[in-house]
């Protein structure tokens, strides 16, 4: 008994001893991202090795300013995200809604379109999205031209379609048998089961537009209509150019994420493990 | 399940409504246009004009190359290395587990510009943090950014450290779904850890990896991001352009939609091929 848990200990400790250094490695550029964000210039372009956080980040954050209307950029990330994530959830619900619940002619066909646009890069359809926006709609630098595009997602109707087609059939049957129209049905009775779905799915998507960077790059390239990404990546290889401010940048695109991420671990996870469930 | 035609498309129909429009429409428009000569006012058909020069252009054999590359060592090592991490992080015998969870699927969550500006910063060559943690251990600096190798090398670096926790969460997922009186019965017959794993554990998480492998080819066949902006628009010299960088580069700066369609249908052909190989593969290995 006693040699069986010497070797359980040893087993333990070559799993820390494995795990540690990866970790560290793993979080290191995380913890630059911060340090260099609150240093000046010439702190992070001098020969020493710093690891440990300065004072300069609200310097740096002016600094970005004044290279680019960060703030702005802000806004109008976060304002796209919130509008995106809500659009988004709507239509995959309502879709998903039909494809779980009811028979009807093409239904096949629908589900192996979804399907078979999960394998599809985006790279097949850029160029020909680009001409219709930005030159047949004249929509480059406008809100619309961020939020509609993007909204056709094939993982978060397979996500809601799983969600529905588990809900016991009684319920809604009960509800038809007294004459509940279905668009009721969907609105008070199945939706307000598929929260906790939702709330995964809104974090999964929310993310996709908060981080979302070549269509934002190509379509809206105006200063005043670029998302924080985008503007943030406008600085990156210029020669004059705040390096503390572009780390102060980063810190704000992603700390408010992380801070997220912390609490609602499980809806992330849960979001992202689905693309792996069919 | 009630029949109900009409109900059914009311719901779909925003949904269809745009993948009509952004999806469906673009995807043949686009091959359209690779037929079209779209360096002359008004466009013009021409059936060899944008694929008889992607046959016979260098700067496309490179991108391609440098693609298959990065598709060749990058894919393996962070599909290991993933696999690694969730059988890890799903031992029992772990402690603090959130804190490991957080260290590895943190860069999940973290933008490609945030991640590639701390990249190019951290590895930059005179005053790199990288650099000069080399250097302290008394080795000479790498160059990052004028060494074709090394800036590939960076590349790969840097995509690993994005996308390795993301495929970790997969697969973790899948580790969970293992029956855990399987593990009981082979630690019963005094079957070892290690063999568990290569025995137990790999042979019913092929699926998942192979999804997982699926998905990162797709992601590795229009990688853009870190070579436009780590390695600075696919730099030294060309020694980083993917074929996502050339596609944006033939259709956003030099505007010839024409030949950046032709890339783009061989990037999703190359994406479909690829993947079909690997799941024909993964069958054959049964």
């Amino acid at each position: 008994m006693k040699s069986k848990s010497r070797t359980l200990m040893m087993q333990r400790l070559a799993l820390h001893a494995a795990l540690t250094p990866l970790a560290i490695i793993w979080l290191f550029p995380l913890w630059m991202m911060f340090v260099f964000s609150t240093m000046p210039d010439y702190g992070i372009f001098s020969p020493d090795i710093v690891l440990w956080p300065s004072t300069n980040f609200v310097e740096n954050f002016k600094n970005l300013q004044a290279d680019t209307n960060f703030l702005r950029a802000m806004f109008i990330s976060i304002t796209v995200a919130v509008i995106y994530t809500v659009l988004s959830v709507m239509l995959t619900s309502m879709a998903g809604w039909a494809l779980a619940r009811y028979r009807f002619a093409g239904r096949s066909m629908v589900i192996a379109i979804i399907l078979g646009t999960i394998t599809l890069p985006f790279a097949v359809v850029v160029i020909p999205q680009f001409i219709m926006v930005a030159r047949e709609f004249k929509l480059a630098n406008t809100w619309v031209a961020l939020i509609v595009p993007p909204l056709f997602n094939s993982l978060g109707v397979l996500f809601m379609r799983q969600s529905f087609s588990m809900m016991p059939t009684e319920l809604f049957d009960a509800a038809r048998v007294e004459g509940v129209k279905e668009w009721r049905i969907f609105l008070h009775i199945a939706l307000p089961l598929a929260r906790p779905t939702m709330a995964a799915l809104s974090i999964i998507l929310f993310l996709a537009s908060w981080n979302n960077y070549l269509w934002p790059l190509l379509i809206n390239s105006r200063p005043g209509m670029m998302t924080a990404p985008v503007a943030l990546g406008t600085l990156i290889g210029l020669t004059k150019v705040s390096w503390g401010g572009i780390m102060a940048g980063a810190v704000l695109l992603t700390a408010p994420i992380l801070f997220v991420f912390i609490f609602l671990q499980r809806h992330f996870i849960s979001g992202i493990a689905a693309g792996a469930i069919k | 399940m009630p029949l109900r035609n009409r109900i059914a498309y009311a719901f779909l129909a925003p949904y269809l409504l745009i993948f009509a429009t952004f999806w469906l429409w673009p995807i043949i428009n686009s091959f359209l246009i690779s037929f079209q000569n779209t360096r002359v006012n008004p466009w013009r058909f021409s059936l060899t004009v944008n694929w008889g020069r992607l046959v016979a252009d260098p700067a496309f054999y490179n991108a391609l190359y440098n693609t298959l590359i990065i598709l060749v060592i990058q894919v393996p090592v962070m599909i290991a290395l993933a696999t690694v991490m969730a059988v890890l992080l799903n031992s029992p015998l772990l402690k603090a587990r959130p804190l490991y969870r957080f260290a590895f699927f943190a860069p999940v969550v973290v933008g490609e510009v945030a991640y590639a500006a701390v990249f190019r910063l951290m590895f930059s060559i005179d005053f790199g943090i990288i650099n000069k943690l080399i250097g302290s251990v008394g080795l000479p600096p790498v160059s990052w950014f004028d060494n074709g190798t090394a800036a590939m090398a960076l590349v790969i670096i840097a995509v690993t450290w994005r996308w390795a926790g993301y495929n970790a969460i997969i697969i973790l997922a899948g580790l969970q779904s293992i029956p855990g009186d399987v593990y009981e019965a082979a630690t019963l017959d005094r079957v070892g850890k290690v063999q568990q794993f290569f025995h137990i554990t790999l042979p019913l998480l092929k699926p998942i990896i192979l999804f997982c492998v699926v998905l990162s080819v797709i992601g590795t066949m229009q990688l853009f991001t870190e070579p436009f902006l780590i390695t600075n628009r696919g730099g030294p010299g060309g020694a980083t352009e993917t074929l996502g960088l050339l596609l944006y580069r033939q259709g956003f700066t030099s505007l010839n939609f024409g030949y950046a369609s032709a890339i783009a249908y061989t990037i999703a052909a190359l994406a479909v091929a690829i993947s079909l190989l690997n799941l024909f593969i993964g069958r054959e290995a049964k």
